[in-house]
C-alpha cells in the first residue's frame, strides 16, 4: 500500500484499524530516514575507528615483526593516524576493531561492555551498570522533585505578585548565565563538610539546573488563558483561587509539560556531573571519572550510553504520561 | 544577633519599598524596572554579608561578599589569565565553530526533504542528551589544552543550533514562497533573501541558549584534564585546598563572562532582528 493512500479507501483498513494504519505511514515516514541516518553514524563510527585505531594497531603488528611502513617508531609516532593507515592499510584494518583500551573503541565493543555492564552483572555489585545508572537517576529524580516544585512555586507567585515578577525573574535569567556546573564542587564539598553527603548534593545541583525551564514554560502557561477567557470567570464571580484552579492551572498544563521534558534532561546533567569533582564511588558520573583516570574507553562509552538510555526513559516516561493526562482532560493528544 | 535582625530589618525594608515601586505611579518606567532588580539584588548580598558575619558562619564554608570581592581584586591577573583560557580560547573557539557547523548542515539538511526528516530527531535526541559526557573522550583524543575545551564546546552547541535552525529555516508561509516564485527567483536566492532573514529568530534563539553551554561545556571539561591554569582547573584546585574564597570568585568571572556573552548575542538580535514583533512593541 503505497503512502498516499487514503485511510479511507476500499479495503485500506482491511486487517488493521484506522489509528494502526495511522501509526505505520507515521512510522514509515519518520522510520526509514531516521534508521538511515543512524546507519550513516554508524558506518561512520567504524570508518573512524581505523585512522583513530591506526597508531596502536601498527605499534602492534612491529611488536610482532610484521612489516610496516616507517620503520623507526619515532617517524611513526611523528605521524598522524590518518597517514599511517594510508600507508599500512592491511594491518590497521585488521587491527582496528578488536583493541583492548581503543583511542576509539567500535560500536560492538561498547555494546559487548553495555550488555556484560547491564547483563552480566548482579544488579547489586558495583561493576553492574544497573547499580550506577540507579544512584545517578534517584539523584536526578530527587531533584528534578525539588527543582520542578521551586519552579511551579516560583512561577505562581510571579504570576500572581508584580513585585516577584519584576525583581525575581531578571534573576532567575541571570541565574542561569551563570555556568552552575562551576558551583558544584563547592555545593559537594561544603555540604560535605556540615555533615550532608550522598544523594542530597547532587540533587540539589540537579534542582538548580531543572528549576529554570519550569520556571519559564509555567509563567508563560499561567499567562496563556486569553482576556476572553479571563472576562468570563469574572463574570461568573469567580474569586482569584478559582480562577487559578480552574483556568489558568489547566491552561498551562501543555507548557508545563514541555518544560519537564527539558527540566528532567538538564537534572540527569546535574546528577551525573555533580559526581565528577569529589571522585564519588558509585553512579555513571564516578564511571565516567574512573573510566578517564584509568584509560578505559570502553567503560566510558558504556556509561555513556547508559546515561543516552536513561534520559531517553526519562523523557519518553513524561511524554506517556503528558498524553494520558492531557488526553483526559480533553486537550490534543 | 544583632546583625542578623539588621538582616531582617532590611529585607523587610527593601521588599516594602519595591512594592512601593513596581505598584506606584512610575510603574512602567525604564528607571523603576531597573531599580527593582538592582534593590533586589543588592539586598541578597546584605543578608548575605550580614548573615554570614552575624551566625559566624565560618569562612571555609560560606565566604562573606566583602571577602570575595576583595579576593577578587588582589588576584586579577589570576583570574583573567583564566578568563582567556577558558573563555576565549576554549568557550569562545568552540561556540564559533560550532554554530557555524550547525547552521551549515541544517542548510544541507533543509534542501533534502529525506535528510531532514532523519536528522531533525536524532538531532532532538541528542540536543537531550548529557553530552557533558563525552569530555573525558575528547580531552583523551586532543590533549589537555584548549583544543579539547573547544571541541567539547562544539559537540554541546552542535545539536541545539542544529535544531533550532531547521525550524527557522522551515518557517516561512506558503504566501512569502510564492512571492519570490513570481519574482523568479531561485532556490539560492530564497534562502539568502527570504529564508534565511525569516529564520534570524530562531537562529538567535539558539545562539543564546549556547552562550550558557558553551561555558558550561568550557569548565567541565578542565575538570577532565587541563593545563595549570583555566576557570574549571582552579576551582576544582581551589576546592581541594578550602580556597573558597578564591572558588567563588571564580563563579564572579564565569557569571560575569556568561552575562556579558548572553547580551551581547541579545543585542545582536535585536540589531538584526528589529523586525521582529518581540522587538518592535
Amino acid at each position: 500500500m503505497s503512502d498516499t493512500t487514503p485511510l479511507a479507501a476500499q479495503g485500506a483498513g482491511i486487517g488493521r484499524s484506522g489509528r494502526v494504519a495511522l501509526w505505520a505511514r507515521g512510522m514509515r515516514r519518520a522510520l526509514v530516514p531516521v534508521l538511515t541516518v543512524v546507519a550513516v553514524l554508524v558506518a561512520f563510527w567504524y570508518l573512524a575507528c581505523i585512522p583513530m585505531n591506526a597508531g596502536a594497531a601498527v605499534q602492534q603488528a612491529a611488536r610482532a615483526d610484521i612489516a610496516v611502513s616507517p620503520e623507526s617508531a619515532a617517524e611513526r609516532r611523528q605521524m598522524g593516524g590518518l597517514a599511517l593507515a594510508l600507508r599500512n592499510p592491511g594491518v590497521a584494518v585488521a587491527g582496528a576493531f578488536g583493541q583492548e583500551r581503543a583511542r576509539l573503541p567500535a560500536p560492538h565493543q561498547v555494546a559487548a561492555e553495555l550488555w556484560s555492564g547491564v547483563a552480566g552483572q548482579s544488579v547489586t555489585s558495583n561493576r553492574s551498570l544497573v547499580y550506577h545508572a540507579w544512584v545517578t537517576l534517584s539523584a536526578t529524580l530527587l531533584g528534578f522533585v525539588f527543582g520542578t516544585g521551586l519552579g511551579i512555586a516560583l512561577a505562581v507567585g510571579i504570576v500572581h505578585s508584580r513585585v516577584m515578577d519584576m525583581s525575581v525573574m531578571p534573576w532567575a535569567i541571570v541565574s542561569q548565565t551563570v555556568p552552575i556546573i562551576a558551583i558544584a564542587p563547592m555545593i559537594i564539598v561544603v555540604l560535605y563538610s556540615v555533615g550532608i553527603q550522598g544523594i542530597v548534593p547532587k540533587a540539589i545541583i540537579s534542582a538548580y539546573l531543572s528549576f529554570f525551564p519550569v520556571v519559564v514554560g509555567m509563567v508563560k502557561g499561567l499567562r496563556s488563558p486569553d482576556a476572553m477567557q479571563l472576562d468570563l470567570l469574572s463574570t461568573y464571580g469567580a474569586s482569584a483561587r478559582q480562577v487559578f484552579f480552574k483556568l489558568r492551572l489547566p491552561a498551562s498544563m501543555p507548557y508545563l509539560f514541555a518544560s519537564l521534558k527539558i527540566g528532567i534532561a538538564a537534572s540527569l546533567v546535574g546528577a551525573i556531573v555533580g559526581e565528577l569533582p569529589t571522585g564519588a564511588s558509585a553512579g555513571l558520573g564516578a564511571r565516567l571519572l574512573a573510566g578517564s583516570y584509568y584509560g578505559q574507553t570502553e567503560q566510558i562509552w558504556a556509561a555513556l550510553l547508559a546515561a543516552t538510555v536513561l534520559a531517553a526513559a526519562c523523557v519518553g516516561a513524561l511524554g506517556a504520561v503528558e498524553r494520558v493526562l492531557l488526553g483526559r482532560m480533553g486537550m490534543r493528544t | 544577633m544583632l546583625l542578623v535582625s539588621l538582616a531582617l530589618v532590611l529585607w523587610a525594608g527593601a521588599w516594602w519599598m519595591n512594592a512601593r515601586l513596581a505598584t506606584g505611579p512610575a510603574r512602567d518606567s525604564a528607571a523603576v524596572r531597573a531599580a527593582v532588580p538592582l534593590i533586589f539584588g543588592a539586598t541578597l548580598l546584605a543578608l548575605w554579608e550580614l548573615g554570614v558575619r552575624g551566625l559566624d558562619v565560618p569562612m571555609v564554608i560560606l565566604p562573606a561578599p566583602s571577602v570575595i570581592a576583595a579576593t577578587f581584586a588582589g588576584r586579577l591577573p589570576t583570574l583573567w589569565e583564566d578568563f582567556v583560557q577558558t573563555f576565549l580560547k576554549g568557550a569562545l573557539s568552540g561556540y564559533v565553530i560550532g554554530c557555524a557547523a550547525a547552521v551549515a548542515v541544517a542548510i544541507v539538511a533543509d534542501r533534502f526533504a529525506f535528510l531532514r526528516r532523519g536528522l531533525l530527531p536524532v538531532g532532538n535526541f541528542m540536543a537531550a542528551l548529557p553530552i557533558v559526557g563525552t569530555a573525558p573522550i575528547l580531552v583523551m583524543w586532543f590533549g589537555f589544552d584548549w583544543q579539547s575545551k573547544a571541541a567539547v564546546v562544539v559537540v554541546m552547541v552542535f545539536f541545539p543550533m542544529l535544531v533550532n535552525t531547521v525550524a527557522g529555516l522551515a518557517d516561512t508561509g506558503s504566501m512569502q514562497r510564492d512571492l519570490m516564485r513570481t519574482y523568479g527567483a531561485g532556490y539560492l536566492q530564497t534562502l539568502v533573501k527570504l529564508r534565511l532573514p525569516a529564520a534570524m529568530p530562531f537562529i538567535f534563539n539558539g545562539l543564546k541558549i549556547c552562550t550558557t553551554l558553551a561555558l558550561i561545556g568550557a569548565i567541565v571539561a578542565e575538570f577532565f584534564g587541563s593545563p595549570i591554569r583555566g576557570v574549571g582547573f582552579r576551582i576544582s584546585t581551589s576546592v581541594g585546598q578550602l580556597a573558597l574564597d578564591m572558588v567563588w570568585a571564580e563563579i564572579a568571572v564565569a557569571a560575569i563572562a556568561g552575562t556579558l556573552f548572553y547580551g551581547a548575542i541579545a543585542a545582536l538580535e535585536k540589531r538584526v532582528t528589529f523586525w521582529h514583533p518581540s522587538h518592535r512593541s
